[in-house]
């Protein structure tokens, strides 16, 4: 209950900060930008040499690969910017300490900032796949071979995220939190792509390297498991050239990707918990 | 009853510093305390073990009866932390909302209306945060903190943002909270304050508590002072049962007495002499 308050009056504060206002903003901007650029992709490729290659799908997939990349990194950099300072940060400015003074666990204070965080990017990277997709649709005159699973994957990982800055907010002052979680999902995306160049030039070290990376930073994993799953049913020709593209060549990751990412937030968050529980204020 | 605060043995370190060594200290419910010390002295880390923001290194307190930081020694306080800030976007009387929810207070709009025309912010409930002074934060962060009626009030540094008429405010709240029998833990810089308000005084250096008793017993009687035609002297070692024969005996001897008045030390002559070279 006090944990569900807290995150009612956390998701208030978010609608209010300009931060929000701002990725509202750059939202519609992409969007805009995501049409225009598939009107014209669609209009200046219509006469693409057809035949062995299905140029609707590597056209789809690739442009709407990139509308994925889009809104993983934009729900990242919101899901950062709710939680970079929900501990320390707000501790500094006085926030917290009369909250924390309250018969309150600090396990609802975590739980109800986690939960605010969720509250906002899960319907914000949701609520863009599905414009994004109808877009797509619409203008590109294709779908994704799975229309539900990136989505998922994309909000899972975002949820990820959130949580990680949640942890990292307990030790770190605010900037050098967003600085260490940008720089973490800027290594999980290295990483991941390495893994893709790997898998095309048949180079194992790399494989490894992105499997091993895949349990360790999930987040990349279920992100390449959402582009993934745009052309999983495609085979032959059509996917081999989508393997060479920027976005076209991920890999499922692991068998219980699914499992360890839900094991994998359960652990950041009991994490939160045990050093929320022994920090001083 | 058990007392509203209990320490035994408490004691926190920082590392290589210590915050609080082995402080024992006792409240009785509705009891008014002032907490001196100059800075750095663990004032503040008292208090916020307390209310559970800070964890002890060792020792024990207890908030009527429950262990400090507990849900239901939390559940007997009201903290006024020394740094604190209210989301601006939200009104007064929505603060206290927030923290009835919080509280789980049952006081519902009487509780809001009586707390805010107690800190004199009866016209202020509609006003965000944003919009007040920092003296009406002050005030509204009394009344959060005496939300839910709480047995143990903890304040820090309360008047540190006001001006006269806000510490003339506060001092009647706090005189006002006594016939409610909530006990004050007062943790303040101003002296005359404490001096005016608080039944006792606990005084910390370097983290041990190195006085602790009411007014009378913290300060000692310098003499009299004795007004004549020959003018204004302090006779020492005079106590109140020989102002009579020393008022006979400068009579009888042609002095002629305009006034008398038995001079005690202040607490800030006591303060300074029992903290001595601490001071910052």
């Amino acid at each position: 209950m006090s944990a569900a308050l807290i995150a009612f009056y956390a998701v208030r504060e978010t609608l209010r900060r300009r931060v929000f206002l701002a990725v509202l903003v750059l939202t519609g901007a992409f969007i805009v930008l995501y049409w225009l650029g598939a009107r014209f992709i669609f209009a200046q490729t219509n006469n693409f040499p057809g035949g062995v290659v299905d140029e609707n799908v590597v056209r789809g997939a690739s442009v709407f690969g990139l509308a994925l990349f889009a809104i993983y990194f934009l729900g990242c950099v919101l899901a950062i910017f709710l939680t970079l300072g929900a501990i320390r940060g707000e501790a500094e400015r006085g926030l917290l300490q009369p909250l924390i003074a309250r018969p309150v666990g600090r396990s609802s204070l975590v739980g109800g900032r986690l939960l605010a965080a969720v509250f906002v990017c899960a319907p914000y990277v949701a609520g863009v796949y599905v414009v994004v997709l109808e877009i797509t649709r619409h203008t590109l005159h294709w779908t994704p071979d799975r229309q539900l699973e990136p989505v998922l994957a994309l909000v899972l990982a975002v949820t990820i995220i959130a949580a990680l800055s949640l942890l990292g907010s307990v030790f770190l002052a605010p900037i050098a939190n967003g600085i260490t979680v940008f720089m973490l999902l800027g290594v999980g995306m290295v990483v991941g792509l390495l893994g893709q160049i790997g898998v095309v030039m048949k180079i194992h070290s790399l494989e490894r390297i992105a499997e091993a990376a895949s349990w360790v930073a999930p987040f990349e994993a279920l992100y390449q498991r959402s582009l993934f799953a745009l052309t999983a049913e495609t085979s032959g020709i059509t996917k081999q050239v989508l393997s060479l593209g920027p976005f076209g060549g991920p890999q499922a990751g692991p068998g219980q990707l699914w499992g360890w990412s839900l094991a994998y937030l359960g652990l950041v968050g009991c994490a939160v918990l045990v050093a929320f529980a022994r920090r001083d204020l | 009853m058990p007392p509203a605060l209990a320490t035994r043995a408490l004691a926190k370190r920082f590392g290589r510093t210590i915050a609080l060594a082995k402080v024992d200290l006792e409240m009785a419910p509705g009891e008014l305390v002032g907490l001196l010390g100059p800075n750095g002295a663990g004032k503040s880390t008292l208090t916020k073990i307390v209310c559970g923001v800070v964890r002890a290194t060792s020792g024990e307190a207890r908030v009527c009866g429950a262990r400090a930081g507990s849900r239901s020694a939390r559940a007997a306080i009201g903290y006024l932390a020394e740094l604190f800030r209210f989301p601006d976007w939200l009104s007064a009387e929505e603060v206290l909302v927030l923290h009835q929810r919080l509280a789980g207070s049952r006081g519902g709009a009487g509780e809001r209306h009586d707390l805010l025309g107690l800190v004199g912010l009866s016209d202020a409930r509609r006003v965000r945060v944003a919009a007040m002074s920092k003296g009406m934060q002050q005030r509204l962060g009394i009344a959060q903190a005496l939300v839910g009626r709480p047995r143990l009030l903890l304040l820090d540094e309360p008047t540190s943002a006001l001006d006269p008429a806000g510490r003339r405010t506060v001092r009647e709240l706090l005189e006002r909270l006594r016939e409610r029998e909530i006990a004050v833990l007062l943790n303040s810089h101003l002296l005359s304050e404490v001096e005016l308000v608080c039944d006792r005084v606990a005084i910390l250096s370097r983290g041990s508590l190195v006085a602790s008793g009411a007014m009378d017993e913290l300060t000692r009687s310098r003499g009299l002072e004795v007004e004549t035609g020959a003018g204004t002297r302090l006779i020492e070692g005079v106590d109140r049962e020989q102002v009579p024969q020393v008022v006979r005996d400068l009579v009888a001897a042609g002095d002629e007495v305009y006034s008398v008045r038995l001079v005690r030390s202040t607490l800030e002559e006591a303060f300074l002499e029992l903290t001595g070279d601490e001071v910052t």
